[in-house]
């Protein structure tokens, strides 16, 4: 397999959030579109002169992205439309670089919006997948629950992880998470509260689980000398992957896809794990976020209990993970809680992290995973993004 | 031991597990139904794929089920404590597990409690209460009865009250004898025209639990009657009622007797689900001894008319229609209708019919056998299953056979 080309010339700019809440009355469409205002007024653009738009969400139906042009009135030249759960904000990300890169736009919006409401959750357990509705809801309707209770389950065993060592994550994500106001969990969480929780399908237990909600995160992404024109601060990409299905011949999930391309992204990038200053994997749960710390080169999946042991996770840490507090303080918003680490990571590597910056923020590894159809997490992405 | 119920506590209303599932999914379904083990198997490369895919992930072929080895090993177990489903949740803590079959695949399995992870287990494919295909995974040799999860989908006969609306019927005296035997709570046996003498009344009465009711499913004063007393107790009904009465489409008597045998098989079966069938229905969450199954003794000549038994067949047929029809209304309740298929039987009206004909004893063991799967369906005796699988095979040639007298 070729070493892709480099993604020279692609920036990112704007993160943008617009703030999570439990349950919402709006539809996704009102999610992307106050999302799309933010992008807008952050880039000081009018939002019909973004000629590009990629949209992951699960709650659009009826509608796609191509709806929402005339709802918002674009005439993009790039769309995209990614129900691609947390791995959509990478695979959006490689492809809408690929297209300013080439020129096929000029400015991408990158938007992940989903909304919930009391019903909405099961609902959308109902209907996940054909999978999903053939061979795993009718084995007790636990959801993603029992899905990676099953994979945790395996994985601790197969690793040596306890509860305690995967609680460190947890732990520390709610502290940073403390420091967001936009955290919709906000009290402070002991390892003792986190081994103590109530079981939901060991050993999954109540703080491995995240919360549902409505919300959305978005960014630009665009050539450097549009960033530039424009007057935007922004970080590079230097190196992205995705894989989909990449074990099928595991009988359980004991890795992701990252595996596969961790020589890819690591080349493309051109540094090690180490020289990473800030991490953002995706945390549902955080049994799945040591998983990829193993998956993406931090360590050998049976040094994970010491690797989580030896390192600080906090913002003030020697390895600051999940510095917004992730999913598991600010709330899974569907699709969105793919791009929130992007969105996080640039904004960290902008510096306009306020009370939780990491100091002299670089370099950031971001991950993306998603989608159990059956029985494993299909979708692996990541990606490194620079300070410019 | 049955406990009776506080009669002040609300009777729970039944609710079902989820239950959708694709077109291609049900081929599984026919499977759990006859109590078959088959998974989804690949027509051009012969591998095991599980779930259900459209064509074969390793050679894209086309996708049709398959008998597999049942054997499999557990690679990781949970239990759902806060279940997203009402269904679940309500009885909850529900285990569950991922499992490497022999046949390749790894699948979600329904987990029995004495299964633990690294164990081998053994993989039975079952109808949940929604009536769909899922697979249940307990230990070898493995005592299911004290499974919570697999008694939730089977309709044991142990501390239920059961109906069996026919004492006359060759397969009513073991039935009784067997159910006894099996644990149920009360047996009733419904004996029309009482006058008449019935032969095996002393054995009847020696069948503990037992009681002889008086019932004729011709009359709707009768049916009514007997529903008035018991309806809200039985869980789990046993429709034995049948006119055998031999003869072509143009004997002399032939459109009253056929007349006749609708009157007991197939109006017969209505009045019974009129009756009997919304309390049951309601009843199929009431406890965990609630009301389970509904069977229905019919002939294989229900779907295969020779012309020699034209109004039999034609009552039988009708009867089975109606199966159909009552299988959807007791399924919202979660309870289960099954079909016990059977060839001429060891009686007076098939007296001229060539062996092999089937007893009492093998139509009760039979539809015993049934139950404690929760089959939907269940052929009995050799020569009814023969001629079941020779109607897939060539309909044509059965019906030609048939003509000709040949069974």
């Amino acid at each position: 397999m070729a070493t892709p080309r480099g993604y020279d010339g692609v920036v990112l700019a704007v993160p943008v959030t617009v703030p999570y809440s439990r349950f919402s009355a709006h539809p996704a469409q009102w999610w992307v579109g106050r999302a799309l205002a933010a992008l807008a007024k952050g880039a000081g653009m009018a939002h019909r002169d973004f000629d590009g738009l990629s949209v992951a969400s699960f709650s659009l139906a009826p509608d796609s992205t191509i709806g929402l042009t005339q709802h918002f009135g674009l005439s993009p030249r790039f769309l995209d439309f990614l129900p691609l759960g947390g791995v959509a904000g990478v695979v959006g990300l490689r492809r809408a670089a690929r297209a300013v890169q080439a020129g096929d736009a000029d400015v991408v919006a990158m938007i992940a919006a989903d909304t919930n409401a009391p019903q909405s959750f099961r609902q959308s357990l109902e209907q996940f997948s054909r999978f999903s509705q053939d061979a795993v809801y009718s084995y007790g309707a636990g959801g993603p629950n029992v899905s990676f209770a099953l994979i945790a389950q395996a994985y601790m065993a197969h690793t040596g992880l306890t509860r305690a060592d995967i609680g460190r994550l947890a732990v520390a994500q709610r502290a940073n998470g403390r420091l967001n106001p936009a955290s919709l969990m906000k009290k402070p969480l002991s390892l003792e509260d986190y081994l103590s929780a109530r079981p939901i399908a060991p050993p999954i237990h109540l703080f491995d689980c995240v919360m549902p909600c409505a919300g959305a995160e978005g960014f630009l992404v665009l050539r450097e000398e549009t960033a530039r024109a424009q007057g935007l601060p922004f970080v590079r990409l230097t190196a992205a992957i995705e894989r989909h299905n990449g074990f099928p011949d595991d009988p359980v999930m004991l890795r992701g896809g990252w595996p596969r391309d961790i020589g890819t992204l690591w080349s493309m990038a051109g540094c090690a794990p180490g020289a990473v200053d800030l991490v953002q994997t995706y945390d549902d749960y955080p049994v799945i976020s040591a998983m990829q710390f193993a998956d993406l080169g931090f360590c050998a999946p049976q040094e994970l209990p010491d690797f989580l042991q030896a390192h600080d996770f906090t913002v003030a840490g020697d390895l600051p993970h999940n510095t917004s507090g992730g999913q598991l303080s600010l709330g899974q918003a569907g699709c969105a809680g793919g791009h929130l680490g992007l969105v996080e990571a640039i904004r960290q590597l902008l510096g306009g992290a306020g009370d939780r910056q990491v100091a002299g923020a670089r370099r950031a590894l971001v991950s993306g995973f998603g989608m159990i159809n059956f029985d494993r997490g299909l979708g692996s992405g990541a990606a490194v993004l620079e300070a410019a | 031991m049955r406990v009776k119920k506080n009669p002040l506590i609300r009777t729970r209303r039944p609710l079902l597990p989820p239950g959708q599932r694709s077109r291609a999914a049900h081929l599984l379904t026919a499977a759990a139904a006859e109590g078959r083990f088959a998974l989804p198997c690949c027509t051009a490369c012969g591998r095991f794929n599980w779930p259900m895919p459209e064509l074969c992930p390793a050679c894209l072929g086309d996708m049709a089920i398959a008998p597999a080895p049942q054997g499999a090993r557990v690679l990781s177990a949970t239990t759902a404590e806060v279940p997203a489903d009402s269904y679940f949740r309500e009885r909850a803590p529900w285990r569950v597990g991922l499992v490497q079959m022999e046949a390749g695949p790894q699948a979600l399995v329904h987990l029995s409690p004495a299964a633990a992870m690294g164990d081998a287990v053994r993989l039975t494919l079952m109808l949940d209460r929604a009536g769909n295909a899922v697979l249940h995974a307990g230990k070898k040799d493995e005592d299911m009865t004290t499974d919570p999860q697999w008694q939730e989908m089977v309709a044991d006969p142990r501390d239920r009250r059961v109906l069996i609306t026919d004492a006359r019927h060759i397969a009513a005296l073991p039935l009784a004898q067997g159910l006894a035997r099996a644990g149920a709570a009360s047996i009733y046996a419904g004996l029309p025209e009482a006058w008449k003498p019935l032969d095996t009344r002393a054995a009847f009465e020696a069948v503990p639990g037992l009681t002889l009711v008086p019932l004729d499913v011709t009359s709707d004063r009768s049916v009514a009657d007997l529903a008035a007393q018991i309806g809200g107790k039985v869980e789990i009904l046993i429709n034995t009622a049948d006119l055998p009465r031999p003869g072509g489409m143009m004997g002399p008597n032939a459109t009253v007797e056929a007349k006749a045998a609708m009157e007991t098989v197939a109006f017969g079966l209505m009045r019974l689900a009129q009756a009997f069938g919304p309390a049951m229905a309601g009843r199929g969450a009431d406890g965990d001894r609630g009301a389970a199954a509904w069977v229905n003794l019919l002939s294989v000549f229900a779907h295969a008319h020779p012309p020699a038994l034209a109004g039999y067949a034609a009552a039988h047929a009708a009867a089975l229609a109606f199966s159909q029809a009552l299988r959807a209304d007791l399924a919202r309740g979660g309870v289960r209708l099954m079909t016990a298929f059977c060839g001429p039987t060891e009686d007076p009206w098939f007296q001229t019919f060539a062996q092999p004909k089937v007893t009492g004893k093998a139509l009760a063991d039979g539809i015993f056998a049934a139950l404690l799967k929760g089959q939907e369906e269940v052929v009995i005796g050799d020569l009814a299953r023969d001629l079941i699988d020779r109607l897939r095979d060539n309909p044509k040639a059965v019906e030609r056979d048939l003509a000709q007298g040949r069974m």
